[in-house]
């Protein structure tokens, strides 16, 4: 991940260039020092803390709430170093910030599964030092050592009796030098981490609906304003005629904005109903005739290109040709929304001296760039308040709606709501890339495997978002999953071709661990199958053991992690029942995977109909993710990512048509409901090792679910199902004799 | 013409053109954000409020069709109401933005069936999306606030 550390951050400019109109910006450097000006009555001994002379404690969360849980976990992380109570604290969303940025990503963004990742070191030093710091304080004042000083429950004891608050100290602390050494608690001391009994700050508020979203905020002398965007991917406004819109109650002003056409009016309804009524003509743009007949008729052209080798041992291809058997496949995968409940809005308030832009968004630290480019103020004028998310999945990681809303309260001078109906949302997304994946394996006359070759092709989101850290040839966001293939085979070649299917690609929940663990995994399963091996101990039998490192990494482990893949891959098959012998129309399917650190099998139990409809009955997983935080919203993290797996694997398929977009609402793009969700999903937990940091545990069991899900079906009915969604559809298809993989005995 | 109605046990006036849904008119012209827009065509269930006691997509509801009536949305719902301690005590929200709806989804459900089963919840609840995928603990939550 160095590469991107390094380099993304440079990004921010090429970034904000792309999407902010070519404006060429100075790089942002706030540094700590505006975020304790900020503060008034309270003091901060850095720039995670606040404590109020009233004994207030207020943490920062550096990473935006979208329902992962960051509130409380990472208040955790503070609260148990600085000795307070974690209950008794106030969280706060912060600025953007240079303090603020993540490690992992080099920016302040929410996403890869990073924030706890990112926090486990920082912020537990950031606590402890504080702590150290009032300590030091209570010393200074009772003249005495501060070894004979004791924090606990926010206030400092000393030798006699002697107690004092941190609302008492905090002025003295803050003025105290910072700690250069912080030694953490050893885990034995951990009296919050891991508590299985905490619940979520967020809670309380988000039951009684007190919870601000973006889209609930107000601002006084608030306009609303509804959009028309081009219903064509890369389209643009022509002309229009705003004659019978503008004469709709309440309507204040029609705009013209980059990227449509706004009204604005006193109330949403009002705007959007005058929306309606505007004729607009489009210049269609470069993707004015896409359909999915180009997109994979391109697709499959650009498949059959030889892509850039971002991994290879030994001679794959000459191998491949000398074996006993070779086993070929190839796999598709369709192109998907992120569609969060929480439709796209921003409230901007864009002034002539500066801008107010609150916004539910992942990165933060972007918005003062991009509303800078489009509003002409500069970076330092533009105030950006995070609000809770209502769903992020990776859709907020873009800014685009940050700079709608700027232009349009610009247009009108005055502060403005925007907000996008579902239609919206669901047609100007980034789409999780579909693609198209080839694999063969070749196995000897023993039964072991000599020779791999993968061949992955689709559209390269860091291209478009941040092109330097693509490098020859290779997007690291395409390779997860398959740059760390788990598999020992000596002749092994993998390869990317990117390819533009005139589809805006994003990054999706679990990115592209999700189109690489379905295919690793299923074709794994399929060599097992036609081999007549137990599925779960040829995975077993064929893991890399060495600890061979990946160049690709990603936000992965970097290395071979056998040891632990087996490990999970035992368990999981002694707690799923596995090798139960199940009634007709059942089966039963494993998957496995390592992806942010964390390493993840499971065994998925579905039922098919006769019309092909699939169940998923139950889940059950081994995860070995490490020490966990908060042990119950860690799970609460693997049974959404198993839900929203899910969705995709059934349901999920965005198509285009005259070159937008043609899935509106979800009744046209399905997701699993109540009625659909597993009646089951059980987690169980590796233990920690000494020493060991957490995983990500926001996404890999989406991508996990759905390799699961697939060799289920198999296991139910015989069928091997390469294309995406796992549709009835989709299966009678792959039902047809022609598709059962046949190995070419040579 | 102001359109009166019962709000959470109070007089509410609106005055706004009668195909108004009653969501906009709840969350611009009175200010109460706690039922949330998901989709605008009643296939979400993030909007759903009470109107005489029955779940109602408040999305798909005009106001004029209001007037007179007694309508209750997440505000309206005591915080020591069955579901709303059992979304606590279990932690049910994840992003949170579809638990209105799922809580006055569930209420209503509650009021009507004392003790649902599971074919009943996956009946009753299935109009309401998250994408969270909080399901299996909104279906324990039920299930707890059914006991108490």
């Amino acid at each position: 991940m160095e590469n991107i550390k390094m380099t993304a951050r440079r990004d921010f400019l090429k970034a904000t260039a792309a999407v902010g109109g070519g404006l060429s910006l100075g790089f942002y450097l706030p540094g700590a020092s505006k975020v304790a000006e900020a503060q008034a009555a309270t003091h901060s001994p850095n720039a995670w803390i606040k404590i109020g002379t009233d004994n207030s404690v207020t943490i920062m969360c550096a990473r935006s709430e979208m329902g992962q849980d960051v509130y409380t976990s990472l208040a955790m992380l503070i609260a148990e170093e600085l000795e307070v109570d974690v209950n008794k604290v106030k969280v706060e969303f912060a600025p953007p910030a240079e303090a603020y940025i993540n490690a992992l990503l080099g920016g302040q963004i929410t996403g890869g599964s990073t924030s706890v990742r990112d926090a486990w070191e920082k912020l537990r030093k950031a606590g402890a030092s504080a702590r150290m710091m009032l300590v030091g304080a209570a010393a200074a004042q009772w003249n005495v050592d501060a070894a004979q000083c004791k924090a606990v429950g926010g206030a400092v004891t000393g030798p006699g009796g002697k107690r004092a608050t941190y609302g008492q100290l905090a002025e003295s602390a803050s003025k105290m030098e910072v700690p250069k050494d912080v030694p953490l608690k050893p885990n034995a001391e951990w009296k919050q981490i891991g508590n299985m009994k905490q619940k979520r700050l967020d809670t309380p508020a988000k039951v009684a609906a007190t919870a601000t979203f973006g889209i609930d905020v107000r601002v006084p002398d608030m306009l609303y304003a509804a959009v028309a965007m081009p219903p064509m991917i890369g389209g643009t406004v022509a002309s229009y005629d705003d004659e019978r819109a503008k004469n709709m109650p309440g309507v204040k002003a029609v705009v013209q904005y980059s990227r449509g056409v706004a009204v604005v009016a006193d109330s949403y309804w009002q705007a959007k109903k005058a929306k309606d009524l505007l004729e607009i003509s489009w210049n269609e743009g470069p993707n004015a005739n896409n359909d999915m007949r180009k997109v994979w008729g391109g697709m499959r052209d650009a498949a059959a290109q030889p892509g850039a080798v971002f991994r290879e041992h030994g001679d794959a291809d000459g191998a491949l040709g000398s074996v006993a058997k070779l086993y070929e496949a190839t796999y598709e995968l369709p192109f998907l929304s992120h569609s969060p409940m929480e439709p796209m809005n921003t409230v901007a308030h864009v002034r002539a001296d500066g801008a107010t832009i609150i916004t539910p968004t992942q990165f933060q630290q972007l918005v003062p760039f991009v509303v800078a480019g489009a509003t002409g103020l500069k970076p330092e004028q533009i105030n950006v308040i995070t609000t809770f998310l209502g769903g992020g999945f990776g859709r907020r990681v873009e800014v685009d709606y940050t700079i709608d809303a700027a232009e349009i309260s610009k247009a009108v001078g005055a502060p403005v709501k925007m907000v996008w109906s579902r239609e919206d949302d669901m047609t100007h997304d980034s789409y999780r890339p579909g693609g198209i994946y080839k694999v063969k394996m070749g196995v000897d006359a023993a039964g072991k495997l000599v020779a791999y070759r993968y061949h992955g092709t689709s559209p390269s989101i860091s291209s478009r978002l941040f092109p330097s850290i693509v490098k020859d040839g290779i997007d690291p966001f395409s390779v997860e999953a398959i740059d760390n293939f788990p598999y020992a085979v000596p002749n092994h070649k993998l390869t990317y071709q990117m390819f533009d299917a005139g589809i805006t690609p994003g990054y999706w929940r679990g990115v592209s661990h999700n189109q690489n663990c379905y295919v690793v995994e299923g074709f794994i399963d399929e060599v097992a199958h036609a081999l007549g091996k137990d599925p779960i101990q040829f995975r077993i039998d064929n893991l890399e053991y060495s600890e061979e490192k990946h160049k690709w990494s990603g936000l992965s482990a970097g290395q071979a992690v056998g040891g632990r893949m087996k490990r999970v891959l035992e368990d999981v098959k002694a707690k799923s029942g596995w090798g139960a012998k199940l009634p007709d129309g059942k089966g039963r399917g494993v998957a496995v995977m390592e992806g942010y650190n964390t390493v993840m099998a499971a065994v998925v139990d579905v039922t098919i109909s006769k019309n092909y409809d699939v169940t998923v009955d139950k889940v059950t997983y081994s995860v070995d993710a490490g020490p966990l935080i908060h042990p119950d919203q860690a799970a609460a993290q693997v049974e959404s990512s198993t839900i929203f797996g899910q969705s995709a694997a059934l349901y999920g398929e965005i198509t285009v048509k005259n070159g937008g977009v043609e899935q509106m609402n979800f009744d046209q793009y399905r997701v699993v409901r109540m009625n659909e969700a597993p009646k089951s999903i059980a987690i169980h937990w590796i233990p920690a090792a000494k020493d060991q940091p957490p995983g990500g545990l926001g996404e890999p069991a989406t991508a996990v679910v759905t390799a699961a899900i697939g060799n289920a079906i198999f296991s139910a009915s015989g069928i091997r199902v390469r294309r995406l969604p796992f549709s009835p559809e989709n299966i009678k298809a792959f039902a047809d004799p022609r598709h059962t993989m046949k190995p070419t005995n040579l | 013409m102001a359109i009166s109605f019962n709000l959470n046990g109070k007089q509410a006036m609106a005055d706004v053109a009668p195909d108004t849904p009653l969501l906009w008119v709840l969350r611009d012209t009175l200010g109460m954000t706690g039922t949330k827009f998901g989709c605008g065509k009643a296939l979400c269930g993030a909007c759903t409020v009470h109107l005489n006691g029955q779940a109602v997509r408040s999305c798909q509801t005009p106001i004029g069709s209001v007037a007179g009536q007694k309508v209750t949305t997440i505000e309206g719902l005591a915080a020591n109401h069955p579901v709303k301690k059992a979304w606590v005590a279990l932690d049910v929200p994840q992003c949170g933005y579809c638990q209105p709806g799922q809580m006055m989804q569930a209420s209503a459900l509650l009021a009507n069936n004392k003790s649902p089963s599971d074919a009943d919840i996956d009946a009753w609840m299935s109009g309401n999306i998250c994408r969270c995928g909080t399901y299996p603990r909104i279906r324990a939550a039920i299930k707890a606030a059914a006991k108490a």
